[in-house]
């Protein structure tokens, strides 16, 4: 069958502005939107940018925004859209358009950095155990689900946060990350870690507004994450009785 | 643009970044390339786990370990390099778990360890526990802890920059040329030292576990500089590739409790391999699929067969195995409680590569002679500790060994090692080749080169190949070279110019795939993944050797290594 999609270009060697082209795709319901993406590519237009590596949702290349609202490609198939409309995908939001549906995500990845307090070998790494330190069930379930983020990067683009209020905000994924392991028991540096969380647009930041946890594409729950981490950061500033 | 390092890693999956960690840690400078960014690398998709004789379920054994990886090799691993690996891996394990890697813990707070295909207690006699893991995403949390920490040590990441080239200089590498995509200009690195972690090639197939990135460009790197590649015809095939897609359905499901079922409902393993039945290594159940299908036992006399998961408890699933739960439901719109999976062999592993010594060193001939300022590690590498099949769990343990290995051994050596002057043009060369073709139009296009290319090396060199399908094989793949000298772009943008960038890696797959056919046409044997249906037996007495291939003036050239052996000899293999 034949769905239209509508798909955003931008060359920024030639166009001063980005524009829509318009493409007839023969493709099953079941395809990934990855695969009509790649059928444009090879067989109609070859100069159309896009990325992408593992194609079922585990390497986090190909964050867009498709019908409006932030996905994979990989992970989402022609039948989740209603086909007998135009399927539009654009670039991620947020992140400035290098060419066509590729962001300059280095702004994502310099935050993702930030969140370690400083040059810390050895944080994690205690110096004589023999064999791995001990973790119960427990423990390691309180950071079991941020270790699910793939750093798509498909939060950004939702945070109103981000996007409207204060662009230098450090974002979810990447108080996911500092909240992997401040939850991590074996951490060593936990206070360091809750202080970067404390900078100019940090934590303080994020006021609730729950859209990185409804587009992440691995179901995580993001938000609730980063309450948790507010709340640590209030119990370790009570003043500790004796 | 020119860059100085004391290392450079070609590569940042795992073995890529293990070896830059380790380095860096010990104050070399060093430079991680890959040609997509670092944290897309394939090994985030590995799912199932790392295997370790750490013994946390039940008793445990490096020895039982070593047995087990040799003969899942089919004898071919070379064993003072199994040795090497498997009497390390414990203490790897737990060096990753020091380097904050949150593997999954049991009842007492250690890591847990679940069975795996292959892995044995007592020497065969029934499946162990040796596979550590987090959950089904073992591949993802040991690249995120691994590129968190290098970040800490101040490795510098070029990413999406596509390696042409190695340099060299007086017989010594000193460095590698390449061009960044998002702007397609010429990198040069000149370093002291050069490590290749490009992966593997699975792309080379149609149906594939592998991502688009797997490309085999590291074999090419070295064919380009006249190398060997050795063993490159034992190529593996995973039995549960998710049918039509190849997404990979790890073992894991099988060790948790899945089995395999035919178009008749039966368990078709127990008549394939009574011990072992459903865990039985790879190279042995793809062939049981395959010959299910074509006795006309595959689901409704299709080309495919069921892995059935409804056996294990929901709970136990989804604490387990959520990732593959959960893109089974997205992709194929059922609920792996509810309904079998279809399943068929997807093209997951190259168990041959660069060889090396167990430093990490490449060699240069079968008598080991050593290329300075080279090294391999990786699924790009063949120390071989996986000989004609490797086991299930053991890719991502070689990976951290020999990454480690071959870190250690290069903080050693660079001491001594000056930087050697970079050749002239080495900008120049790239800029040319990209130029070529950007300029391009003749009248064949990349897409329709590639598919062909995946149809004959499925159709001809796949699980089973015979004389005939090689000969075919090596035909066709030469014929496909010939005609991307008269390839056109169409795309002539200097901007994530991904037709260029496909052009390229088709050149190398090609060249790779040249290899796969001439090795496997040259070894008239059957052992592990090489299965030739006219020579359907293994043959100790002339082949209990690795194959080397290179190029030379007069075309691919082969010669062969005997394999080392120490503690085991060959047996009948049975399971
Ligand atoms: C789906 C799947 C599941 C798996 N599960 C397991 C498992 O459970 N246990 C196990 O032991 N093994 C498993 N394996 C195997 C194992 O994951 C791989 O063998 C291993 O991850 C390869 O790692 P690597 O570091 O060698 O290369 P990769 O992780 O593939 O990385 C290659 C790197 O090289 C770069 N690169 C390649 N060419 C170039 C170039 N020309 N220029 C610049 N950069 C380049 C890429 O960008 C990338 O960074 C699995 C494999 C797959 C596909
Ligand atoms: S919860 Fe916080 S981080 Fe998430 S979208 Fe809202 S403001 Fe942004
Ligand atoms: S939190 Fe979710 S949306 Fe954000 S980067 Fe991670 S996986 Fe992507
Ligand atoms: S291509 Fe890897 S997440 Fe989509």
């Amino acid at each position: 069958m034949k769905v239209v999609f509508k798909i955003y270009r931008f060359n920024p060697k030639i166009d001063l502005e980005p524009h829509f082209d318009v493409f007839n795709v023969e493709v099953e319901p079941t395809d990934r939107i990855l695969d009509c993406l790649n059928k444009i590519r090879w067989t109609m237009d070859s100069s159309l940018s896009f990325r992408m590596s593992c194609a079922h949702g585990i390497c986090g290349s190909d964050g867009l925004t498709i019908n409006g609202q932030a996905a994979l490609a990989c992970q989402k198939l022609v039948k989740d859209f209603d086909y007998s409309q135009e399927i539009v995908v654009e670039p991620l939001r947020y992140f400035d358009v290098v060419k066509d549906l590729i962001v300059d995500l280095e702004p994502f990845f310099k935050r993702i950095k930030s969140i370690n307090a400083q040059r810390i070998p050895t944080a994690l790494i205690v110096g004589d155990a023999e064999k791995e330190r001990v973790q119960n069930l427990e423990e390691r379930s309180e950071f079991d689900d941020a270790l699910k983020c793939i750093l798509c990067g498909c939060c950004y683009s939702a945070c109103p946060v981000i996007t409207e209020q204060d662009s230098d905000f450090v974002g979810p994924a990447a108080i996911l990350r500092a909240h992997r392991y401040i939850f991590d028991s074996r951490t060593t540096d936990v206070t360091e870690r809750l202080a970067v969380m404390q900078k100019p647009h940090g934590i303080w930041g994020c006021k609730s507004y729950y859209m990185c946890t409804v587009v992440c594409p691995k179901k995580i729950k993001v938000t609730q994450a980063i309450l948790r981490t507010k709340k640590k950061i209030i119990l370790e500033q009570q003043p500790k009785s004796e | 643009m020119i860059h100085q390092y004391d290392v450079i890693v070609i590569g940042g999956g795992i073995a890529g970044l293990y070896t830059a960690l380790t380095t860096a840690q010990n104050n070399c400078r060093v430079a991680v390339i890959s040609k997509v960014h670092v944290t897309r690398s394939h090994s985030v998709a590995a799912q199932g786990g790392i295997a370790a004789s750490i013994g946390n379920e039940e008793e445990d054994h490096w020895e039982w370990h070593m047995y087990d990886t040799i003969k899942g090799s089919d004898y071919l691993a070379d064993q003072d390099a199994v040795e090497a690996l498997t009497k390390e891996a414990p203490n790897a394990i737990y060096t990753l778990e020091h380097l904050g890697v949150p593997f999954s813990r049991n009842q007492q707070g250690k890591i847990e360890q679940r069975r795996f295909g292959g892995h044995t207690k007592n020497y065969g006699q029934a499946p162990i526990k040796r596979a550590c893991y987090v959950s089904d995403r073992t591949g993802r949390a040991i690249m995120d802890t691994l590129y968190d920490q290098c970040l800490q040590y101040d490795v510098t990441f070029y990413n999406e920059v596509f390696i042409q080239n190695l340099l060299f200089s007086f017989n010594h590498c000193c460095g590698a040329a390449g061009y960044d995509v998002a702007t397609t200009t010429p990198h040069v690195f000149h370093s002291r030292v050069v490590v290749i972690a490009t992966g593997g090639g699975g792309r080379i197939y149609k149906t594939t576990s592998n991502g688009f990135a797997s490309t085999g460009d590291g074999f090419a790197l070295a064919l380009d500089a006249l190398l060997p590649l050795e063993d490159m015809e034992f190529v593996q095939f995973h039995p549960t590739g998710i049918y039509g897609l190849g997404i990979l359905v790890s073992e894991a499901a099988r060790a948790e409790g899945g089995v395999l079922r035919n178009g008749l409902g039966e368990r078709f393993m127990e008549r394939y391999a009574p011990v072992l039945k459903d865990l039985a290594p790879r190279d042995i159940v793809s062939r049981a699929i395959l010959k299910e299908i074509s006795d006309g036992k595959g689901i409704e006399g299709k080309d495919f067969v069921h892995l059935d998961l409804r056996g294990i408890d929901k709970e136990q699933l989804n604490r387990k195995l959520p990732e593959i739960s959960s893109f089974i439901r997205t992709y194929l719109g059922i609920d792996p409680s509810d309904s079998p999976i279809p399943v068929a062999p997807t093209c997951h592993y190259m168990m041959g590569g660069i060889p090396t010594d167990l430093q990490g060193h490449v060699l240069t001939d079968i008598v080991g002679s050593v290329l300075p300022g080279l090294y391999a590690v990786g699924e790009c590498a063949c120390v071989s500790v996986h000989g004609a099949n490797r086991l299930g769990c053991n890719s991502l343990i070689d990976l951290v060994v020999f990454g480690r290995f071959a870190g250690m051994n290069i903080i050693r050596e660079i001491k001594s090692k000056v930087l050697q002057p970079l050749p002239l043009q080495a900008e120049s060369i790239v800029e040319a080749k990209i130029n070529r073709l950007l300029e391009s139009s003749g009248s064949e296009c990349v897409p329709v080169l590639r598919e062909s290319m995946q149809r004959v090396m499925t159709e001809q060199c796949s699980v089973f190949r015979s004389g005939q399908t090689l000969e075919n094989a090596l035909g066709e793949i030469r014929q496909l070279e010939k005609r991307c000298l008269n390839v056109g772009l169409t795309n002539k943008s200097c901007i994530f110019n991904y037709e260029l960038q496909e052009m390229l890696e088709l050149t190398n797959m090609l060249k790779v795939a040249e290899v796969i056919v001439f090795s496997a046409l040259k070894r008239t044997e059957s052992r592990g993944a090489h299965f030739r249906s006219d020579f359907p037996e293994r043959n100790d007495e002339e082949w209990l050797k690795h194959t080397f291939v290179s190029e030379s003036p007069m075309g691919l050239k082969e010669s062969f290594k005997p394999v080392a052996i120490s503690k085991f000899a060959p047996e009948m293999r049975r399971y």
